[in-house]
């Protein structure tokens, strides 16, 4: 490991006890705890860090924010590994490795910087004028374009970091813990008010980090540290540090990402997530975002060595590294000269401002020529020199207007070049909840004007960058939102925050430096760095009528980079408005989008992952059937026994199985999950007669009847048994799907339709453990199980149900059936379910009980043709199709009903369900297949149906199948043919009922 | 009434009176920021009807001493039992202990000749009790609703989701201490859902 060669020996917010390791592209460097990776990466004097995305020019630091558009690195590798990570925004921690991307073999010698070369074969839209014809290549061209141009690789296994989400409401919601943040969250935290301060740095201060301000005559730094102590103590105020508010949506929502431990490096089985997403909802929130310095843009300004005056300053001051060892200033504006007063002040050699303003007198300026730096004012820098490295520059004289250069060129060895074009308010969240811009031609840049929702922008961020503006604009906006939500300070009065600026002369204009010779073109001046437009781009874009802001943006990719274009924007804005003859007012500026900064998908998905990912609603008896060796099915979010394989089986063997067992002797079948809603009311039976296709006010107590539910549209959307448990009392069920859905719209109907109906509804599903027995012997278990309730069929017949002891428990019996054969449907408190199930399987053994799964049931059901919703139907079915006719009443209204006698419900010709006998007994149809009439046809063949059930049925001996056909019922014993993977197989279509045609067993 | 053995509490299978045995000494990291707990059997029970009428709201009183609440979003009956949570205009859960087998009685009783609705749940829901240091934030990172001290405090409660899983939340005391009441079938899900939730306060079962 090497010196930090470009490191100052003091100063700066670096921990010099704390020495960090850290690899880069191979390479072992020394760091201190304190660093981002780019800080350190500048203490060791790295100036290549990456290569554009088209060009693949050598690129280096450029700023020391989340505006970073070339110090994009992959983090990490393996599972851990994170693309497009901005080496600005990463905190340095032991053994951090980071690799450039967009470089092959290296960010130092790339092999596809040759493409630099073919640079005028790479025009704007180059992608899509060149690889539109012929569109069946695409997929070809896409994958050579994607290994070009990728950003970073994806991890290459299943994401081991924790990642979490918290919802958060607050009163006030500060974004941005700078002068202006940390100012309006105390003058609001002092109210009392519940306030949230986020800030995407390590620390609170913002931009205070980064110089030498002073605050009410204290260095600023010592007062944001006392501020944030001051916040700390504060009960109702949260600080959240390393959290970036990313997304502005509607009603003053907002989403945050916290790096809780990312600072930490990947951390293995930690307890605590890697990041957090905050859903926060706020009453009045305070943008405080800051102002992001926007560079000039002039030939060859992408070199390393190139970097905004800001970030230069910051690296000197807060990190204590050099960002090189002879500097040049070139600036439009007074605040800059900072940055080559303080540059000077760590040593570095300053060879000279160049300001573009013809006569700049402002206090700094003069501050800097009484310091000894040159002065070169109405000059710009015109050519850079330097292949990995700034090694010279070239100024010119600007003309009147700043239109042309002219004179001679004077050339001035550096190795850093500062630059600045002045400031953009960080205006993305004030525009994401959907504000209004004004463009300030003064600054020359968007500002906030008209908020769309409780939105307060303050300090650099609504455009006042000066200090103290900032602080008292903050303290302001903290004050009134504490206010408006009426939060009220008690005691002493405070007073806000004030600091003495020097005062700064307006800057000077924003736009293009031509290159001497080149009114146009000429060598690349870029506009965006992350995505490699230049100026000639968009003049380009113009040209061929892309005049538009959206359409220049698609067309040349200006601002679609990760970093969204963030130093891009305005500048490509500037150029387009002034080939247009209008300004930045007259062009607009494209939509800005969340997130703000990348967000991992790790945090959108947060906890919902693996066994968490959904919801999985379990019955009392879900461990038995696991012990017994269950395949569950997912039936919603219910998990339901599919079949049960014992050792050796097959699925189709387990089927066969539990389909024999329950006709041949006693099958049992957890069926909890069915859906039960309680009524009770004077209304009740009016109330099924309007929702139900069949009569109700003649059902005796005592007994069930089956019916079918209909939408508004007549078609079937659930059918059940209903029992009369009272005079005005019934039991509904419901398919299991549809559960919820049903117990929505009874409600529906009776809060917004039928008020005047007497009657509650209640879901009662969870309350009850439904256990089925069914088959020859199922009257014979039950028997020894209840002594209350005689079970012969005389007594008990089918559609009955019976209050009962069963097992000493007080239980409801139905004497209903799904299979065809003699069944009990007992209900029992839940509590008692897993108890009298397993009482079932002991006592049942004589009779060798067998536990049906979902499949048996379906295999039973079919056999006897009965439909299941959501099977036999798909919201266009009608009971009519079904032939179900039987169940609807002529003599009532319900809904539905008048949708039954429309044109199209009740022509002829409509798919009807019939049964299938394929001539090969031993084929089972898919579900799914289409029926044809004559497979031979040339395609298109019409379709006239498609089979909705098939198996195998081991009672019959052969498969059976369930179909929709166009006019079915009157084309029985005809053959259809069945459309296959490999031809078409003939089928003959019959009756839908199988087997026991009289129903013998259902009423034995 | 059948026998004890027969009966199976919604997480019964958890083996959470194990783990509560366990002495805190014995458990490593011992600092638990969300305390969990599967709360005793009790009856439940649906209740519906007019509050406005006077008629229903003496029924129930005489039932169980106080009227049902008719301020939304709030319990009646204090930390003790029985309690009535709010749960809509015309909706409340009346909840006793779990020896008190005649209230379902009493209240379909008292209420026969009025149109109301009362109907066992005692077996719908489990309930499990959520307290600690972390339980708000528990809370909070699967509930939208404000859970703040401000907004949410003792004697509250509310029908709302928590993560995946339909929750009543009723707050008992400031400490804070929840009851959550969660359909039996979710009782799983949530159970493990809130174990991870947690995880970084680190939690500890109790009987």
């Amino acid at each position: 490991m090497r010196e930090q060669s470009h490191r100052l020996a003091e100063g700066g917010r670096i921990d010099r006890a704390t020495p960090l390791r850290f690899t880069f592209n191979g390479r072992r460097y020394g760091g201190f705890a304190g660093d981002t990776l780019a800080s350190a990466l500048l203490a060791n004097g790295v100036s290549v860090v990456g290569r554009g995305v088209k060009y693949h020019r050598p690129r280096g630091i450029f700023s020391a924010g989340s505006e970073e558009p070339n110090a994009v690195v992959q983090l990490e590798t393996g599972a851990h590994t994170l693309a497009n990570a901005r080496a600005t925004r990463v905190e340095l921690y032991d053994g951090l490795v980071a690799t450039s991307v967009n470089c092959w073999p290296s960010a130092e010698y790339d092999f596809a910087a040759a493409l630099g070369l073919l640079s005028p074969l790479l025009p704007a839209g180059f992608y899509y004028k060149t690889f539109k014809w012929p569109a069946s290549l695409w997929m070809t061209y896409e994958a050579v374009i994607r290994r070009a141009a990728g950003l970073g690789r994806a991890p290459d296994g299943p994401d081991p970091d924790r990642y979490d989400k918290i919802n958060v409401h607050c009163d006030v919601l500060v974004v941005g813990g700078g002068p202006a943040g940390l100012a309006a969250a105390l003058a609001a935290g002092r109210t009392g008010a519940r306030v949230i301060l986020a800030d995407e740095q390590n620390e609170m201060g913002g931009a205070l980090l980064d110089g030498h301000d002073e605050i009410d005559g204290a260095p600023a730094q010592d007062w944001t540290a006392e501020a944030a102590a001051r916040l700390d103590a504060m009960d109702e105020v949260r600080c959240l540090p390393r959290t970036t508010v990313f997304g502005y949506y509607h009603h003053n929502f907002l989403a945050a990402l916290e790096r809780v431990t990312d600072h930490l490096g990947p951390q293995d089985a930690g307890v605590l997530p890697r990041q957090r997403l905050w859903r926060i909802r706020a009453r009045k929130v305070i943008l405080a975002t800051g102002a992001i310095e926007r560079p000039p843009v002039f030939a060859g300004n992408d070199r390393p060595g190139i970097m905004l005056a800001h970030a230069a300053r910051t690296y000197v001051n807060r990190y204590a590294a050099r960002p090189g060892r002879r500097a040049v200033l070139f600036t439009n504006n007074d605040g800059a000269y900072r940055a080559a007063l303080d540059l000077r002040a760590a040593d570095v050699e300053v060879a000279a401002i160049v300001d573009t303003r013809p006569e700049p007198t402002g206090d700094l300026p003069a501050e800097a020529e009484s310091a000894d730096i040159e002065l070169i004012a109405g000059h710009a820098v015109v050519a850079t020199h330097g292949r990995k490295r700034l090694s010279a520059i070239e100024v010119m004289a600007l003309g009147d207007g700043g239109g042309q250069v002219s004179g001679e060129a004077r050339r001035i060895p550096c190795d850093l070049l500062a630059v600045s074009g002045g400031w953009n308010p960080t205006a993305h969240l004030f525009s994401q909840s959907g504000g209004r811009l004004r463009f300030d031609a003064t600054g020359a840049c968007l500002v906030p004007a008209v908020a769309a929702q409780a939105t307060r922008p303050a300090g650099a961020g609504n455009g006042t960058f000066a200090l103290d503006g900032c602080l008292a604009e903050g303290w302001a906006a903290g004050a009134a939102a504490a206010a408006e939500v009426g939060s009220r300070a008690r005691g002493r009065a405070a007073k806000a925050p004030g600091a003495t600026v020097t005062p700064e002369e307006p800057p000077g204009d924003y736009g293009v430096v031509p290159a001497p010779g080149h009114p146009e073109g000429g060598p690349k001046h870029f506009v965006d760095l992350q995505n490699d437009v230049t100026a000639a781009d968009i003049a380009l874009a113009a040209r061929e009528g892309y005049g538009s802001v959206e359409h220049l943006k698609r067309y040349t990719t200006l601002g679609m980079g990760t970093d969204q274009g963030k130093t891009a924007n305005v500048a490509g804005l500037a150029i387009l408005a002034r080939l247009g003859g209008t300004d930045v007012a007259g062009t607009g500026h494209t939509t800005f989008r969340p997130p703000y900064t990348p967000v991992t998908f790790g945090a959108l998905a947060g906890r919902d992952v693996g066994a968490l990912s959904d919801a999985a609603r379990r019955t009392p008896m879900h461990h038995w059937h696991e012990r017994a060796g269950a395949r569950f099915e997912d039936v919603g979010q219910w998990k339901r026994p599919w079949y049960y394989r014992h050792p050796g089986e097959d699925m189709a063997g387990a089927v066969e199985r539990e389909c024999l067992a329950a006709r041949n002797t006693l099958g049992i079948m957890d069926a909890t999950t069915l859906g039960k809603i309680d009524i009770q009311g004077p209304d009740a039976a009016e109330l099924l007669d309007r929702v139900y296709t069949n009569a109700w006010s003649k059902l005796e107590v005592g007994r069930c009847r089956y019916s079918l539910m209909l939408g508004e549209d007549g078609m079937v959307m659930d059918d059940g048994v209903t029992a009369r448990l009272g005079r005005h009392h019934y039991l509904m069920t419901t398919t299991t799907g549809n559960a919820a859905r049903v117990l929505a719209w009874l409600e529906e109907w009776l809060q917004t339709e039928w008020p005047e109906l007497r009657v509650y509804v209640a879901s009662v599903t969870e309350q009850w453990a439904t256990i089925t027995l069914c088959g020859p012997n199922a009257r014979r278990l039950l028997a020894e199980f209840t002594g209350d309730v005689d079970l012969g069929t005389q007594a008990f017949p089918f559609m009955a149900w019976r209050a009962a002891t069963v097992g000493g428990i007080a239980a409801r019996l139905f004497r209903v059936s799904f299979t065809g054969e003699l069944s009990f449907e007992i209900n029992v408190p839940a509590r008692y379910g897993l108890g009298l199930w397993t009482a079932f399987m002991n006592a049942g053994e004589k009779y060798g009980i067998t536990p049906l799964g979902t499949e048996a049931m379906h295999v039973l059901r079919a056999e006897k043709g009965y439909i299941i919703v959501g099977q036999e139907t798909d919201g266009t079915v009608t009971p009519a199709d079904l032939g179900m006719d039987w169940i609807v009443s002529s003599k009532k209204d319900f809904i539905g009903r008048r949708s039954l006698g429309r044109t199209d419900t009740a022509r002829p010709g409509r798919k009807q369900l019939v049964g299938l006998e394929t001539e090969d007994a031993a084929l089972v149809l898919p579900e799914g297949a289409h029926l044809v009439e004559n497979p031979g046809q040339e395609p298109p063949v019409p379709t006239i149906g498609h089979v909705t059930s098939s198996y195998h049925s081991a009672n019959l001996g052969r498969s059976i199948a369930l179909a929709l056909v166009k006019g079915g019922r009157g084309r029985m014993g005809e053959a259809v043919h069945v459309a296959l993977e490999g031809g078409a197989a003939r089928a003959v279509i019959r009756d839908p009922v199988f087997f026991d045609v009289q129903g013998s067993r259902l009423h034995g | 009434m059948a026998d004890a053995y027969l009966r199976q509490s919604p997480l019964a299978h958890l083996g959470l009176a194990a783990r509560a045995a366990i002495p805190p000494e014995d458990i490593e990291g011992t600092e638990a920021g969300v305390v969990l707990c599967e709360r005793p059997a009790r009856h439940q029970i649906g209740l519906r009807g007019d509050a406005r009428r006077p008629a229903f709201r003496a029924a129930v009183k005489g039932v169980l001493g106080f009227a049902p609440p008719a301020k939304a979003t709030t319990a009646a009956g204090g930390t003790g039992l029985p309690r009535a949570l709010w749960l809509g205009p015309d909706e409340w859960l009346v909840v006793t202990d779990d020896d008190d087998a005649a209230t379902v009685a009493d209240l379909s009783e008292a209420l026969a000749r009025q149109h109301a609705h009362v109907v066992d749940l005692s077996d719908a829901r489990a309930v499990i009790g959520l307290a600690g240091a972390g339980a708000r934030d528990v809370l909070m990172k699967g509930c939208t609703l404000d859970v703040h001290r401000r907004a949410f405090g003792p004697g509250r409660c509310t029908r709302t989701l928590l993560a995946r899983a339909q929750v009543i939340v009723h707050q008992i005391t400031q400490a804070p201490d929840y009851d959550l009441y969660v359909q039996r079938s979710f009782a799983e899900y949530l159970w493990a859902w809130l174990e991870d939730a947690g995880t970084e306060y680190g939690v500890r079962v109790t009987a």
